[in-house]
C-alpha cells in the first residue's frame, strides 16, 4: 500500500458541513490521493500548490477561479461529480493544458427516480398531506383531492439516458409517453418504454398532463420554457424540473402558477441555488422545490466519487482519461 | 322527473363530503339527503330512505342509525375496505351490501409507490430546507436510500399488490411478494415476482416492506416488534392497507431506536391519529390522510359504480359488487 507520502495531490473543497463531500467519499479518495482542503491550500499555496494534479470538484467547490489555477501549475485535471458542466468553462481550462471530467450514466437511475418522485409528491399532494397529518393545530383533515398518474400522458424533453429512464419509470404507471429530443431515438429505445417522438415540441407542451425536463443545460436549452412553452401546456398539466433551474425562465413560471396557466411545478433545480429567502416562487402553494437532491443517495454518491477517481488516476498516470469532457 | 327518483342518504355534499360533480352523477338517479338534513327529522326522512351511500367512513352505519330506515335496502359503501362495516348484523336486517373493488387500484397502487419515494429519498425533508427561512443542509441528513434495483417485498398480492409490483419493476427493483396463497406463473411472471411462502424471509430481504393486503381481524399487528426487527435497519415500511396491521407502539419504538431507517403511512389507527400522537414528532415517519384513492378521475369512478349497485337494489336486480357474507 502507498504510503500517503507518495500518493498524488489532490484539492478537494471540504468534508462534511453544507456542500461538502461525505466521509465515505473522502475515505474512498484517500485510498489514492492525499487530500487538500480548499482552506489548507490558501493558507499556504505555494507548499502545495506546485503538487497538486487533480481538482475534485462537488457540487460547484472549490470555486474555478482563473486566480484559483494559477496557483496549481501542475494541475492536470479537474474532475467533476455529476454529469452537468454548464458551470465549467471547459475551453478555458483546456487552455491551461488542464482537462475535464465528468460523471455520466452512474447518476441516471437515482435523478430518474427524484423525477417520479417529483412528479407523484405533487400529482397526489404528499407533502401537503404529511403536513396536514403532522400539524397540531390540524382540526379538519377534509380530503385533498390530486390528479391521477395512471393512464396520464408523460411528456419527457431530453430523452437521454437520464431522460429514457424516466420514460421507463414512466411506462410502469400505464403512463402514455411522448418525447421531445435533439434526435429522435431508435425504433428499438422506443418501443422498448412505448414512446412517440414528437419533432414539434409544442405538440408535447399541448398534449402532456406532465412535462419533465431532462435536458443538458446549453445556449439552446437556456430559457427553452418560457411564457409560451408554459402557455401551450394544459391547465391541469405539471411540469416537473430536474435538469437545471436556467432551462426554465423562472418569472414566467411564477406567472403561469400564481394565474393557473399550469396546475401546478416541482422543481429540484432553481436559479440561483438556493434561491433567495424572500424569493416568490418560495411561497406559492402549487410548487414543490427539493434542494437538488437528484443524485442525493449513498450508493449514487460513491458511485460518482469511484468515477471521479479513476478519471484522476488516469489523468496522473498520463492515460486517456475515461470520461473526458471535449469542447463542443 | 326528480320527484319519482329514489332517496339515497349521504354525509353531505362539500369539502368534508362529496365535491359537486360527484353529488351530480348521484343525482342522475337518486334524490339525495344529507346527514344533517335527516336528522332534523327521522321519522318524517326515515321511511323515504331506500339507499345508505358511505364515503370515507360516513354516514356510520350503527345500529340506531339503521333502525330508522325501515325501507333501505341496501349500503354501499366507498372502496374496496369493509372491515368498517358490521357484515352479519347488516344482511341480517335484510340489507345488502356493495363496495367498490377495481377501480381504486390503480390509485393506490400509485400513492403507495409515492410514498416509498417521498420517503426514500427525504423529500418532505428536502423540501422543508429547500423552503425554510434558513437554508443549511448537512449532506448526511438528506442522503437517501436507492429506489432503483432495491428490493421491494410486498405483502398482499391481489389487485393492488401486483400493480404496485409493476410500478416497481418499472424502476428495475426486484420484487419479493408473500401472499395467503401463490399467485400463478403468469402473474408472477408479468411483475418478476418471487413468491415467499415464508413471510420473515420477505422482511429479512426486503429494503422496502409494502403492506398491500385486505384487512381482516386476525391480521390485527400482523406487523409487530419481531416483524420489525427482522427488518434490515435500512428498510423502509409502507402502509396503504388499514392502520391496525402494524402495531403501532412497536414501529413508534422501531423508528426511534433505528430498528428500521423510515415508515411511510397513508393510514393510522385510529385516523385521524390525536394531537400529540408520538408517531406525528417522528422525522422518520411520513403520514398522510388516509388519500389514497383521492383523485378525481377515481372518485368520479368509484361514485358510477357505487350508483351502479344503488340502481340495481333498488330494482331488485342482482347488484354487481355485492359482498356477501363470508
Amino acid at each position: 500500500m502507498t504510503m500517503a507520502q507518495d500518493k498524488p495531490l489532490a484539492l478537494i473543497s471540504y468534508v462534511g458541513g453544507m456542500h461538502g463531500l461525505i466521509q465515505e467519499a473522502a475515505d474512498l479518495m484517500k485510498q489514492h490521493f492525499k487530500l487538500i482542503t480548499h482552506q489548507e491550500f490558501l493558507q499556504n499555496p505555494s507548499l502545495h500548490g506546485t503538487k497538486i494534479q487533480v481538482l475534485f470538484s462537488w457540487v460547484n467547490k472549490p470555486e474555478l477561479l482563473p486566480s484559483l489555477f494559477t496557483s496549481l501549475p501542475a494541475l492536470k485535471l479537474v474532475a467533476n461529480g455529476g454529469v452537468g458542466i454548464d458551470h465549467i468553462d471547459v475551453p478555458y481550462l483546456n487552455s491551461l493544458g488542464v482537462k475535464v471530467s465528468n460523471t455520466p450514466l452512474v447518476v441516471s437511475d437515482a435523478t430518474a427516480d427524484i423525477a417520479m418522485g417529483l412528479l407523484l409528491a405533487s400529482a397526489r399532494r404528499i407533502i401537503e398531506g404529511h403536513q396536514i397529518s403532522m400539524d397540531p393545530k390540524t382540526v379538519d383533515f377534509q380530503s385533498l383531492i390530486g390528479t391521477e398518474v395512471t393512464g396520464a400522458t408523460l411528456g419527457i424533453i431530453g430523452m437521454g439516458h437520464i431522460g429514457l429512464r424516466i420514460a421507463q419509470r414512466g411506462r410502469g404507471f400505464d403512463m402514455k409517453i411522448l418525447y421531445h429530443n435533439r434526435n429522435r431515438r431508435s425504433p428499438e429505445d422506443e418501443q422498448a418504454v412505448g414512446a412517440t417522438y414528437c419533432k414539434n415540441m409544442e405538440d408535447l407542451l399541448r398534449e402532456a398532463d406532465f412535462v419533465v425536463l431532462a435536458v443538458n443545460l446549453s445556449p439552446q436549452t437556456t430559457g427553452l420554457i418560457g411564457h409560451k412553452e408554459l402557455s401551450l401546456m394544459k391547465p391541469t398539466a405539471t411540469l416537473v424540473n430536474v435538469s437545471r433551474g436556467l432551462v426554465v425562465d423562472q418569472d414566467a413560471l411564477l406567472e403561469a402558477l400564481q394565474k393557473r396557466t399550469i396546475r401546478a411545478a416541482a422543481l429540484d433545480v432553481t436559479y440561483p441555488e438556493p434561491l433567495p429567502r424572500d424569493h416568490p416562487l418560495l411561497h406559492l402553494p402549487n410548487i414543490i422545490i427539493t434542494p437538488h437532491i437528484g443524485t442525493d443517495t449513498t450508493a449514487t454518491t460513491l458511485k460518482m466519487v469511484q468515477m471521479m477517481i479513476d478519471n484522476a488516476l488516469a489523468a496522473v498516470e498520463g492515460r486517456q482519461i475515461p470520461n473526458e469532457v471535449k469542447p463542443k | 322527473m326528480a320527484a319519482d327518483k329514489p332517496w339515497a342518504l349521504i354525509s353531505e355534499v362539500g369539502e368534508n363530503g362529496y365535491f359537486e360533480e360527484l353529488a351530480d352523477i348521484m343525482r342522475e338517479h337518486f334524490q339525495i339527503m344529507p346527514l344533517s338534513d335527516f336528522l332534523q327529522s327521522p321519522a318524517l326522512h326515515g321511511p323515504k330512505i331506500q339507499v345508505l351511500f358511505i364515503w370515507k367512513f360516513y354516514p356510520e352505519p350503527k345500529p340506531s342509525l339503521l333502525a330508522e330506515l325501515p325501507s333501505l335496502k341496501v349500503v354501499c359503501s366507498a372502496g374496496t375496505g369493509t372491515d368498517h362495516l358490521d357484515i352479519p348484523y347488516i344482511n341480517n336486517l335484510g340489507l345488502k351490501i356493495a363496495n367498490t373493488p377495481h377501480v381504486v387500484s390503480d390509485a393506490t397502487a400509485d400513492f403507495a409507490m409515492g410514498l416509498l419515494l417521498a420517503s426514500a429519498r427525504k423529500m418532505f425533508e428536502g423540501q422543508q430546507i429547500a423552503r425554510g427561512p434558513e437554508m443549511v443542509i448537512i449532506p448526511q441528513s438528506l442522503m437517501g436510500v436507492e429506489v432503483s434495483g432495491s428490493t421491494l417485498g410486498i405483502i398482499g398480492m391481489g389487485e393492488i399488490g401486483h400493480k404496485i409490483a409493476q410500478r416497481g419493476k418499472g424502476f428495475d427493483m426486484k420484487i419479493l411478494y408473500h401472499n395467503r396463497s401463490r399467485r400463478s406463473a403468469e402473474d408472477e411472471a408479468a411483475v418478476g415476482a418471487t413468491y415467499c411462502e415464508n413471510l420473515d424471509d420477505l422482511l429479512k430481504l426486503s429494503d422496502f416492506v409494502m403492506l398491500s393486503l385486505r384487512f381482516h381481524t386476525d391480521c390485527t399487528g400482523l406487523i409487530g416488534h419481531r416483524e420489525l426487527s427482522l427488518m434490515k435497519p435500512t428498510a423502509i415500511l409502507v402502509n396503504i392497507s388499514r392502520g391496525l396491521l402494524v402495531d403501532q407502539d412497536a414501529l413508534i419504538h422501531a423508528l426511534q431506536s433505528g430498528i428500521i431507517q423510515a415508515a411511510a403511512l397513508d393510514v393510522t389507527h385510529p385516523e385521524p391519529l390525536p394531537r400529540g400522537h408520538p408517531l406525528l414528532s417522528l422525522p422518520n415517519a411520513l403520514i398522510t390522510p388516509h388519500m389514497g384513492i383521492n383523485t378525481t378521475t377515481t372518485a368520479k369512478k368509484i361514485m358510477h359504480r357505487m350508483v351502479n349497485n344503488a340502481v340495481a337494489a333498488v330494482k331488485g336486480l342482482p347488484i354487481p359488487d355485492e359482498v356477501k357474507p363470508q
